[in-house]
């Protein structure tokens, strides 16, 4: 291939300007990493915060309020930090280290023992913490208001670059919104308000929010009285009633993109690597294992987790061990037998089998467990599993491989392969959902731009190009591919359920004659 | 014994007829309906979007991500690909000839080698630094002549359609100032209605384009090392100086090759309307076929993506046994000019070879980025076709709305249902109608 990248040096002088503000801003941040002890916190935590953002708003001005309303992709593949250049491999080193230390080593960030003052970088962000919730930060804090600030301020950049684009300003407004509001703000008060109460984003939905009901958060909550009981319910409703309705009526954007936090920060810094995606038909069948295998290891994960904690009268507490393992087969059973007897057609063939195998490896876990000793679920014990999916899913892959990996993977690799959340959302979708991206008659050209910027590696113009619509049961509903399309060929709509999945061999614009002869079916 | 299927080029045209004749027969040898399918490009080993070259230069995406299929799908279809030049057909023997010395045998031929850019015979047309915008190699060609504004200062576009603008827009990119020679008076007016082309004419110069219309190419100048120095415009012997000069004053038929041959050629191939030439067993379709007598108001060649997918479904029928004739539905194409999308459906004439009965009702919104044009019948009021710019809309709806023979009314009254925009843009319906219903109190009145 004789076309190299071109060197572009791609930054006008305000642009460079607005790097160095933020990056005095990042380098205030080091400096409290590195120990040095500011005079006045809070003033040095709004300047380092304040700086980061001005620069990010500087930056994001500069680069699109000079030029007219319209897709904004030139030199996406020219530049370093976006296209897997010496920048781009920097920063993941940069991102990864980042997630390493917080989630195994929050010591070097300035974590201290519970009763002494906190150090180093979470100790200058003890004023805001104070402020909100009138306790001091902790590394979770620190984390917390950084990715805040991150969905706020490249949300605003991705606001800019959308100015054009009604959709997409809504659905950022709303992630937006999301993060501030119920992941950040809302926990700090309900503290305030209740400190019995566990955190909650109540936003953030089991399985994603894979430790919501373990034994210390459940007890918790029924201790809280009332409002924590409500929650506790409201986290059984969010997923078995709530999540189900939206995403019939809406497909899984109503959450993937429109709320979720991982979603939001993947929409908003992530955006510039969204391109990054792996397209190959390969890595699409390495997503449907992975993904489906990690919703199974959560539910066994929860449902061992929850087993151990429950006792085996009835008399005292209804739900017992049995009671529990049993409702767990039976709503499994009935979701199987429900969708091989609605849904067999709609199941390609290797879903098909996958979802036989799963099924048979769930039931044949809870035969065993009927014939296994009292302190185990099934083989293994609940600690065990529910330490190694804290640690191998909850840090390893959501957040180490999954945002760490952006400027390399692209942006979505942990909602695609990892997150069991979107495989629930993902097997509805697919199955029961009015949601589709239609595609317009014969108007594809095969260009290429929506499978580019799918994010979450979609080939949607192999879709595009036969006139058929996109329901799969990844797409998160970014709305992207619409976007980017020169030909006005992608629509994300809610329709009827009928006819949704269709597949054209000859597409509109040709003889009716070979239509109906070609088409019929 | 399998039947060999020959197609020349691996364009949408030829790879559209090879996926549909495999899909159509068998590859077991023994079979009846056995066919061996080859597929001869000099151009790529393999197919890829030619629409798409622009993004691969505005860095939009890799040259990669132009190409449909991934590479192992053409042996897992059993789709033969050949990197070759033809250079002679013989019918008599049924052999090709390649630049290499080799041969193949066919048993049945399909021509499909679209098109080569226009040159008018201009002085300095082919010196170093002038090129079109079709084949690959004219990117590779862009790249070295204009990879940024410190090599091309300034670069020179003749020729006012959409390849042209298409180059304006992918120079832009690279911010290199870019002169624009359009010989119209007005931008692609031979097509467009003149209140739309008006539009794109400002539009073009929103984007800082050195737009000059109704302005011919005299000449291209050469400097020592016979590299592009500077063009001359005709009507006013001005020089522009300039490092690289795009010439897209459209395309014809790339059939150079077939010049010694038995197949009739005129502008194109010839073909019938089953897309079949003189010869027996050899077809032509996409860009390079010329038809005898053009279809409905269609030209006899057409130089459309579509057409030439269309083609390609057709003629593989035919092939596998079930002859089809290439006939075409309602007419459609689409386009965008740097932000504006354009989508047509129907027939919308410029004021250059409008029917007599065709009348318009142009709306235009005030931000001068949307507008429509409806064509129709001022005898009948039947809606004839719209142009749309910066509002997608509905094929389906559209194809039906002509099939059903709606009339003018009914389609602004019902436009609401056509649009296909994105979910909680603004709608313009409302306005549309109003301004209707006002231009047709006028018409009374008047």
């Amino acid at each position: 291939m004789a076309l190299t990248k071109p060197e572009i040096n791609h930054l006008s002088r305000k642009q460079k300007l607005a790097v160095f503000v933020g990056s005095l801003g990042l380098f205030l941040l080091a400096l409290a990493l590195f120990g040095i002890n500011f005079p006045n916190k809070s003033l040095f935590l709004i300047l380092s915060l304040g700086l980061i953002s001005v620069g990010t708003i500087i930056f994001s001005n500069d680069l699109y309020l000079n030029k007219l309303e319209g897709i904004k992709n030139d030199a996406t593949w020219f530049k370093s930090i976006s296209s897997r250049g010496v920048l781009a491999w920097v920063l993941g080193i940069v991102l990864t280290g980042f997630y390493i230390v917080l989630y195994f080593y929050p010591e070097y960030l300035g974590q201290t023992p519970s009763d002494k003052p906190n150090k180093g970088l979470i100790a200058l962000f003890d004023p805001l913490s104070e402020l909100l919730s009138g306790r001091p930060a902790s590394q979770w804090f620190v984390y917390g208001t950084l990715y805040t600030v991150a969905i706020l301020i490249f949300g605003y950049k991705f606001l800019l670059k959308y100015r054009h684009n009604r959709y997409e300003q809504l659905r950022t407004i709303s992630v937006m919104f999301f993060q501030l509001a119920f992941a950040f703000l809302i926990p700090e008060f309900m503290y305030v308000m209740n400190s019995d109460l566990p955190y909650y984003d109540l936003k953030n939905i089991w399985p994603l929010n894979y430790y919501n009901f373990e034994q210390y958060r459940v007890n918790a909550f029924i201790n809280a009285g009332n409002i924590g009981l409500a929650m506790l319910i409201f986290g059984v409703l969010s997923i078995f009633v709530i999540t189900p309705i939206l995403t019939y009526k809406y497909g899984k954007r109503w959450y993937c993109s429109w709320v979720c936090g991982c979603g939001g920060l993947a929409e908003t810094a992530g955006d510039p690597f969204r391109h990054l995606s792996d397209k190959r038909l390969f890595a699409w069948n390495v997503e449907r294992w992975v993904i489906h295998s990690v919703l199974v290891f959560v539910v066994l994960m929860t449902t061992a987790v929850i087993y151990t904690y429950l006792g085996y009268d009835p008399k005292k507490y209804w739900l017992t061990r049995d009671v529990f393992l049993y409702s767990v087969a039976g709503f499994l059973t009935l979701i199987f037998v429900l969708t091989m007897v609605f849904k067999r057609r709609e199941l390609g063939k290797d879903a098909k089998y996958g979802a036989v195998g799963y099924f048979v490896i769930i039931m044949a876990l809870i035969a065993i467990h009927l014939f296994s000793s009292e302190t185990k679920l099934f083989l293994f014990k609940a600690e065990t599993l529910r330490s190694s999916y804290a640690f191998l899913i909850g840090a390893i892959f959501s957040g180490v491989i999954g945002t760490g990996f952006y400027p390399i993977f692209g942006n979505r690799v942990w909602c695609r392969f990892g997150c069991p959340m979107a495989a629930v959302l993902g097997f509805q979708q697919r199955l029961f959902s009015k949601f589709r991206i239609t595609t317009n008659g014969g108007q594809c050209i095969s260009c290429g731009n929506c499978s580019v910027y799918c994010e979450m590696g979609i080939d949607v113009r192999a879709y595009a190009q036969k006139g058929e619509n996109i329901v799969r049961s990844s797409c998160v509903g970014c709305g992207i591919c619409s976007a980017v399309c020169p030909r006005g060929v992608l629509k994300l709509e809610n329709d009827s359920m009928n006819g949704r999945i269709n597949s054209n061999d000859i597409l509109l614009g040709n003889d009716v004659n070979l239509m109906d002869l070609v088409n019929k079916k | 014994m399998e039947e060999h299927i020959v197609i020349i080029g691996n364009g949408i045209s030829g790879v559209t007829a090879a996926r549909h004749i495999r899909k159509l027969s068998d590859t077991e040898p023994s079979s009846a309906q056995a066919k061996k399918i080859t597929i001869i490009s000099a151009e790529t080993e393999y197919f890829f979007s030619r629409t798409a070259l622009m993004y691969v230069y505005m860095g939009h995406m890799t040259f990669k991500h132009t190409q449909p299929y991934e590479n192992w799908f053409w042996k897992k279809n059993k789709i033969n690909l050949k990197n070759a030049y033809v250079t002679t057909v013989d019918t008599s023997t049924k052999t090709l000839f390649f630049s290499e010395g080799d041969t193949l045998q066919y048993d049945k031929l399909i021509i499909a080698t679209g098109s080569k850019p226009n040159k008018f015979g201009w002085p300095g047309q082919d010196l170093k630094g002038v090129m079109g915008l079709y084949h690959k190699q004219d990117l590779e060609n862009l790249e070295t002549c204009a990879p940024n504004n410190q090599v091309c200062k300034r670069a020179v576009i003749v020729g006012g359609g959409l390849i042209g603008i298409e180059l304006c827009e992918m120079l832009s990119s690279r911010n290199i100032p870019v002169t624009f020679l359009v010989r119209e008076s007005s931008f692609w007016n031979s097509v467009l209605p003149d209140g739309e082309s008006q539009m794109i004419n400002r539009h073009i110069k929103h984007h800082h384009i050195d737009l000059r219309l109704s302005t011919n190419l005299k000449e291209i100048k050469a400097d020592d090392n016979g590299k592009v120095k500077s063009v001359i415009i005709e009507e006013t012997g001005e020089e522009i100086i300039c490092d690289m000069v795009g010439l897209t004053a459209g395309v014809s038929p790339n059939i150079d090759f077939l010049k010694d041959s038995k197949i009739e050629t005129e502008k194109g191939v010839k073909v019938n309307r089953y897309l079949e030439t003189n010869i027996k067993d050899v077809y032509a379709i996409g860009d390079c076929a010329e038809q005898h007598e053009a279809i409905g108001q269609r030209p006899s060649i057409e130089a459309v993506w579509y057409t030439g997918r269309m083609m390609g479904e057709v003629v593989a029928q035919t092939i596998c046994g079930n002859r089809m004739p290439y006939s075409p539905g309602h007419w459609f194409n689409s386009a965008k000019f740097f932000d504006i999308e354009y989508q047509t459906y129907g027939w919308v004439h410029g004021s250059k070879g409008r029917p007599d009965y065709e009348v318009h009702f142009h709306w235009k919104h005030e931000d001068d980025t949307k507008c429509i044009t409806v064509a129709y019948n001022k005898n009948t009021n039947a809606f004839l076709g719209i142009n749309t710019f910066g509002i997608r809309m509905r094929h389906e709806t559209f194809n039906k709305w002509l099939n059903e023979k709606r009339d003018v009314d009914f389609v602004i009254k019902h436009l609401g249902e056509a649009n296909f925009d994105p979910e909680f843009y603004k709608r313009y319906e409302k306005a549309i109608l109003l301004a209707y219903k006002s231009s047709n109190e006028t018409a009374t009145t008047i």
